[in-house]
């Protein structure tokens, strides 16, 4: 049990070289090793997406991945999403459709949008459904969920500095 | 003021930390020098525990200490129960760890405390306990026969019995001649699944006891609640206990609790004298946190051939599982306002016992109560339609309550102050095209299509705002219904809000803000809202039952209605002026027919100076209000889904799904809406997903995500919806109350529905969650007991 081993990982552009045990998942080197907090655990069967990070650019679920599997790669959690202070398309998109309420399911839920926007930039409202199939969320229904990842695929997300006040509201 | 807050679509306050990863959920925090705890479970469902031993626990690396329940007993009363719904009630002790024997799969035996979480997690296995296995009691209506006992010292799985008689007390005349001399009496029983709220953040707890006062940070819907139960089982006074509920990631009711394992935070802390946390898995998740519905309704309706509904008697069996939650034994009764829904009939009675049985415990899931009615009712109402051939529009238009009857006092000695189902009604028809699809299901009849079309239709009320003091005092629970705000207004002008309602997620910064940004006539950006502190927010009761606008705000409101009182005292002073001749508007104290006014903001620095004040006025500009609803409130709503069934596969599926809410007036429609399609996702839940199942052993079968279905974003429809707007009578704003609307009215919908597909195959019932082997197999039996086809 006690053994350890020594990994280099790139997390949201900074390099981490740490001795971990091999058990170590993913997830708690994130939230435990480096305070990446914002990655979050709902449970413990790879079923709810909240740990969801990208692992060199492509959605991984943090808690199905031990940290040395994770070695000589790069990770980009939610906290490393907005650059330059400036919030990721997806991130506004989530704000300005209420795609949110407890958040707990959120950072989770962008990491997955925005991964499977990259993957397909146009999607239908069914392709979208399916690629979220792996992110829980409780309180939300999905639906405003759904409409954030159209409008940054239709491009109708304001610009970081002018935050528009209504969404998609009846 | 030009544009006016209540009613917009604000975007909410609180997302910018929440999207960027800097949330404060309780896992989140660490202290300096903190242990981790891991819980040693049981994994029978009913046993004598004859013992227990900790010591190679003990020893394994990283174990500071280890708790029993004899390690315990002393210091921690019995876990709260706080609505004795009668005199008699029965109930076990409820101790945080089992002592001598246990009473559910999951229960708590011991409590390993390590210097990390993997630690804590490897010594569980080491703890060694013997167990003489019981006979379990799974089934409420085996429990109801008292042949064996959840709990062999109580001599009853009964722990209390409640009526209700709309007819002369005692007799039971007017539901009996109803039902005697009906021209049509149906009679039907439903099953109302047990289901698992399944918040998606796992509960946790931190305690902090290094300081002048123990600080808890907990995954809580009630601070204030938890507050004072910690104080009072642990013998602690409330003012060395501080409770905070930073971000909370959901709750439904399943974070209205006082949980074991927060009162074994609390215990481990004070024994090690160091900072402590537990957060619990998934897997414990849905196998010891409380659990919802669980009951069995037994329903007696008669009516006239017309479709008039002349009586209804309810008997209900309700599972509080092995033990009683804080408000579990009350939660039927809330249903008992409902079963006569927005319909009028002149006889009702009502019955329910509640049971142990050894599973998880149960308490208030969702609408707690009035779904499980709701849905009985809605049933009842197709049941009677199909009886009669009538539409099962045509029923509900014929019983319901007319706008012109408002305010209406029911048979359950409610009276609803406002509504118009009429409007609702209209209005869902027309973006459904009810007509259209009905005829639609006509073709799809006659040319036997494997893929049949089914209308499922739910109208309702429900009763928010919970509650009038007097009525809970009335109903025997322990605590009243107010709630607390406080408002601010600092030496810069800007307010600061504190209320006892705090969030798990429905937004009531931005909403608070609103509210006040418009009262006081200030910008919203310059309002803060403070909650989920109790050192903070002193007073309060917390956020459940839709209560937090129509109490929570109301206090709010009547805060800054104080503040505007105090500020034209000043303002008269300032300005030489008689106070009955200031008004006050837009953020501006004005005397009449002058052009003299001065702002709020000046007349905070006025009395923050205090330099120049009325004699005997108290500096600053600050006021509590303690709001007491005089009634509940009662918004309403009509849900129509169009659903396919499958008859070859039973898969059901979700076509179009309409709804049309009264909340009153709304304060913000981005978020009422969110709150309406949340709702609709937990209560579509419960008609084709969820189920908690055990096995004969009473075992959880569905103990992790991948078998207890919380749908995913596949599973569920685009929601359609729309509001009509009936102000209630009863608070300043004339708001009702969201946050449950949508579980409530779905479930009936949707099931309604699937029936309404096959009920000409000879289908007459399906039990919950109407899965495709539910489906194909009634569908199948149907055809063996020669349907009609
Ligand atoms: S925590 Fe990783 S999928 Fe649930
Ligand atoms: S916002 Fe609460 S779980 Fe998705």
């Amino acid at each position: 049990m006690a053994s350890s081993t020594m990994i280099t990982i790139e997390v949201d552009n900074v390099s981490y070289t740490d001795d971990v045990e091999p058990r170590l998942l993913l997830v708690q080197y994130l939230r435990e090793r480096l305070g990446k907090t914002g990655t979050l655990i709902g449970c413990d069967t790879t079923n709810c997406g909240a740990c969801t990070v990208h692992l060199d650019g492509v959605s991984v679920k943090s808690c199905t991945m031990f940290a040395v599997q994770a070695d000589g790669h790069r990770v980009t959690t939610i906290e490393g999403l907005a650059r330059d202070g400036k919030l990721a398309p997806m991130q506004r998109a989530f704000h300005e459709c209420h795609a949110l309420q407890c958040g707990f399911c959120t950072p989770g839920m962008i990491m997955q949008s925005a991964s499977l926007l990259d993957e397909n930039p146009h999607p239908s409202e069914q392709e979208i459904r399916d690629g979220l199939e792996g992110n829980l969320c409780r309180c939300t229904g999905y639906q405003n969920i759904v409409a954030a990842v159209q409008a940054v695929a239709e491009g109708t997300v304001s610009s970081d500095s002018d935050e528009t006040e209504t969404a998609g509201v009846a | 003021m030009t544009t006016a807050e209540v009613g917009r679509a604000r975007l909410r306050k609180e997302d910018a930390h929440l999207i960027t990863g800097r949330s404060r959920y309780t896992d989140n925090i660490t202290l300096p020098g903190m242990l981790h705890l891991a819980m040693v479970r049981s994994p029978f469902a009913h046993a004598k525990i004859t013992s227990v031993d900790v010591a190679a626990a003990k020893s394994s690396p990283g174990v500071v200490a280890v708790l029993t329940g004899a390690d315990v007993a002393a210091e921690q009363g019995s876990l709260p129960n706080a609505w004795p719904i009668t005199p008699e009630q029965k109930a076990p002790a409820h101790p945080a760890i089992a002592v001598d024997e246990v009473a559910f799969a999951g229960e708590v035996v011991a409590c390993i405390i390590a210097r990390s979480a993997a630690a804590a997690r490897d010594a569980v296995e080491l703890v060694d306990v013997n167990y003489e296995e019981l006979p379990v009691v799974l089934d409420l209506e085996e429990a109801a026969k008292d042949q064996v006992l959840a709990h062999p010292g109580l001599g009853t799985n009964k722990s209390a019995t409640w009526v209700f008689d709309s007819g002369d007390a005692g007799t039971g005349k007017p539901i009996r001649e109803a039902l005697e001399g009906a021209e049509v009496l149906i009679e039907r029983t439903f099953y109302q699944q047990r289901l698992i709220p399944s918040f998606m953040e796992p509960r946790s707890t931190v305690v902090d006891p290094t300081g002048e006062q123990i600080t808890v940070w907990s995954a809580t819907q009630i601070p204030h609640i938890l507050r004072l139960m910690l104080a009072l089982t642990l013998a602690i006074p409330e003012s060395k206990v501080r409770v905070i509920a930073p971000d909370v990631g959901g709750g439904f009711g399943g974070k209205l609790q006082v949980t074991p394992e927060e009162a074994i935070t609390v215990l481990a802390a004070r024994h090690t004298g160091r900072p402590c946390k537990y957060t619990e898995t998934r897997s414990e998740s849905l196998m010891a946190a409380h659990h919802g519905r669980a009951q069995v309704q037994r329903l007696k309706l008669s009516a006239t051939k017309e479709g008039i509904v002349t009586g209804l008697d309810v008997n209900l069996l309700a599972d509080m599982g092995a033990y009683l939650g804080l408000v579990a034994s009350g939660i039927p009764i809330l249903g008992a306002f409902m079963y006569n829904s927005i319909y009028k009939f002149p006889a009702y009675r009502f019955e329910c016992t509640n049971l142990f049985t050894n599973k998880a415990w149960t308490d208030a899931y969702r609408g707690a109560g009035r779904p499980e009615a709701t849905f009985a009712i809605e049933r009842m109402m197709d049941e009677l339609a199909a009886e009669l051939g009538l539409d099962p529009l045509q029923v509900r238009e014929r019983n319901w309550i007319k706008h012109e009857e408002f305010p209406f006092t029911t048979v359950a000695g409610l009276e609803y102050d406002s509504g118009n189902y009429e409007a609702a009604t209209a209005k869902a028809l027309e973006l459904f095209g009810y007509d259209a699809l009905r005829a639609e299901q006509v073709r799809r009849r006659e040319t036997n299509d494997p893929v049949q079309l089914g209308i499922g239709i739910s109208t309702f009320t429900e009763m928010c705002g919970l509650a009038p003091s007097r009525v809970l005092g009335a109903l025997n629970y322990a605590a009243g219904g107010w709630e607390h705000a406080q408002v601010r207004v600092l030496p810069t002008g800007n307010i600061e809000v504190v209320t006892g309602s705090s969030s798990h997620g429905q937004g009531h910064e931005t909403a608070w803000s609103q509210l006040v940004a418009d009262k006081l006539g200030v910008p919203f950006e310059n309002v803060e809202v403070l909650h989920g502190d109790t050192q903070i927010s002193q007073r309060g009761l917390d956020t459940y039952g839709s209560r937090s606008l129509t109490v929570g705000g109301m206090a709010v409101l009547a805060a800054a209605d104080k503040v505007i009182e105090k500020a034209k005292v000043v303002a008269a002073h300032l300005m030489e002026a008689s106070e009955d001749d200031i008004e006050f508007a837009d953020g501006k104290f004005s005397v009449k027919g002058t052009d003299q006014s001065t702002a709020l903001g000046e007349i905070a620095l006025a009395t923050f100076s205090a330099h120049n004040l009325p004699d005997g006025f108290e500096p600053n500009l600050d006021s509590d209000a303690t709001f007491d609803p005089q009634n509940f409130s009662f918004p309403h709503g009509t849900h129509l889904a169009a659903i396919e069934v499958d008859t070859e596969t039973g898969r059901v599926s979700i076509r179009k799904y309409v709804c049309v809410d009264d909340v009153g007036v709304v304060v913000n429609p981005l978020i009422v809406e969110g709150q309406v399609h949340g709702g609709l996702a937990q209560g579509i839940a419960q008609a084709l997903y969820e189920e908690a199942v055990y096995d004969d052993a009473g075992t959880l079968v569905t103990g992790s995500f991948v078998d207890y279905l919380v749908p995913g974003a596949p599973d569920l429809p685009h929601y359609t919806t729309a509001r009509t707007e009936t102000p209630s009578t009863t608070n300043q704003l004339g708001a009702k109350g969201v946050g449950e609307a949508g579980t409530i009215a779905s479930t009936p919908a949707i099931v309604n529905g699937v029936l309404d597909a096959v009920r000409h195959l000879g289908v007459k019932d399906i039990r919950m969650p109407c899965s495709p082997s539910r489906v194909w197999a009634a569908l199948e039996e149907a055809k063996m007991t020669g349907g009609v086809r």
